[in-house]
């Protein structure tokens, strides 16, 4: 250890091995840049925070039908819940309220019921009781429970206008601030 | 990757319970290391709580801050309980600023207490590579090799693997180097250099830089940065630091 202390002491020396280090450290950065723009998340379609939100096609609890691609352009939030969820049930009129207040700024929320677990029966009445206005996507075979990996009930994914997703929130009932304030700075980065 | 357990109806957030878990190996790691150093281990593990506290509740406030008008509106979900609304670097920046006036008024010696946190930092970063590990986060980029994991879809560089056996190795050589008669402050700045050295080499296979200027790593700058001051701060040091005084 002796040897190692006369050697950071050396100015001579350790600035020698200061300049060799950082020298290749540079090199290693510069290697290692990325050039290549399919490399970027961006074009990979996950349930993950940076990545292209996984497409879905799904019949709604109003007889329609609804393609979370076909909402580019539009600041998405989608909700994955279940009736018998109570923190789901919770949450509800929150999605509510911050629908009814954004919406006319672009904002979709798109309540996708875990229909396999659940029944669209049940779906569609806890939906007219609290007043719903938003779409009630149906995923009736577990297919984006699968897609976008599905660990516990609610799971919300907050999209932006590219189809990217911005941020995960897993669990819940979520307080309303905390839904406002990232919308609004979605609304605020995409404008 | 294994984000949730669920235990009955509980979901459970395995990458923030080995976070929990690293903070509290880390403060005992703290309280060995503080006694070898004629320090008290209570003002060490009272600074990380207090750093600790009121880095989260500065976290809290920060995020409150930048959005002001939602708050305005909703006073009392400034104080709910939920890890979502949180600024980090706010966090940080009040976190450390407490633990620097605790430990002014406790009068703690900077280096020698700077060179007691470290062994427990280097264990702390093996948790924080688990917890990547466990949420899937810190991704590689994608390529296929033989021991490529399959990560959000496709074959990656299994960087979380990379970080967990850097962190150990510069858990390792810390862990042996703390015993020697160094100059005070030698440990951490050793613990600085190894973990920026090693964030810039690791950070080649991430699939989740931040890109800078001409396709740059941000972190393989901040790296370098960091490698670079730890260097200087070390020949600094060196020149008329007493070494330090271990209790065996």
């Amino acid at each position: 250890m002796q040897r190692m202390i006369s050697l950071i002491r050396d100015r001579k020396s350790w600035m020698a091995i200061t300049a060799v280090v950082i020298s290749l450290g540079i090199a290693w950065t510069a290697a290692s840049r990325i050039l290549d723009a399919e490399m970027s998340s961006e074009k990979i379609a996950s349930p993950q925070v940076g990545f292209l939100a996984p497409d879905f096609h799904l019949d709604t609890i109003d007889a329609g039908t609804v393609t979370l691609s076909a909402l580019r352009g539009r600041i998405v939030v989608v909700n994955l819940w279940a009736s018998w969820c109570p923190p789901c049930r919770a949450e509800m009129p929150t999605f509510q309220a911050v629908y009814e207040d954004f919406g006319e700024q672009g904002l979709v929320v798109l309540a996708v019921n875990m229909t396999y677990q659940d029944s669209a029966a049940e779906a569609l009445s806890f939906a007219a009781k609290l007043g719903l206005t938003f779409p009630i996507a149906l995923d009736r075979n577990g297919e984006i429970a699968e897609s976008y990996r599905m660990r516990a009930l609610p799971t919300t994914f907050f999209i932006d206008e590219r189809g990217i997703i911005r941020r995960v929130l897993v669990g819940g009932p979520l307080n309303e601030a905390t839904i406002r304030s990232i919308v609004k700075d979605l609304i605020e980065d995409s404008s | 990757m294994l984000p949730v357990i669920n235990i009955g109806p509980f979901a459970l957030p395995l990458p923030a319970l080995l976070i929990i878990l690293g903070l509290w190996l880390a403060m005992l790691t703290l309280d060995k290391e503080a006694g070898r150093r004629d320090l008290s281990a209570n003002t060490l593990n009272n600074l990380l709580v207090i750093g600790l506290i009121v880095g989260i509740a500065g976290a809290r406030l920060g995020y409150v801050l930048r959005h002001l008008e939602v708050y305005r509106d909703a006073l009392l979900d400034i104080l709910a309980l939920n890890a979502h609304a949180l600024s980090l670097g706010d966090g940080l920046l009040f976190g450390l600023l407490a633990a620097l006036i605790y430990a002014q008024h406790k009068e703690l010696p900077l280096w020698p207490t700077l060179d007691a946190l470290a062994p427990g930092l280097g264990l702390f970063f093996v948790f924080v590579g688990l917890s990547h590990l466990a949420s899937g986060d810190a991704y590689g980029a994608p390529i296929s090799l033989p021991w490529s994991l399959e990560i959000w879809g496709t074959e990656r560089h299994p960087s979380q693997v990379y970080e967990i056996m850097a962190a150990l190795l510069v858990f390792w050589v810390i862990h042996r180097t703390k015993s020697a008669p160094m100059f005070q402050g030698f440990l951490i700045l050793a613990f600085a250099a190894l973990s920026a050295a090693s964030r810039v080499f690791l950070e080649a296979f991430r699939g989740d830089s931040e890109i800078v200027l001409g396709g740059l790593r941000s972190m393989q700058l901040g790296g370098l940065f960091v490698l670079l001051l730890s260097f200087i701060g070390m020949h600094l040091l060196a020149q008329n630091n007493p070494g330090t005084k271990l209790n065996r």
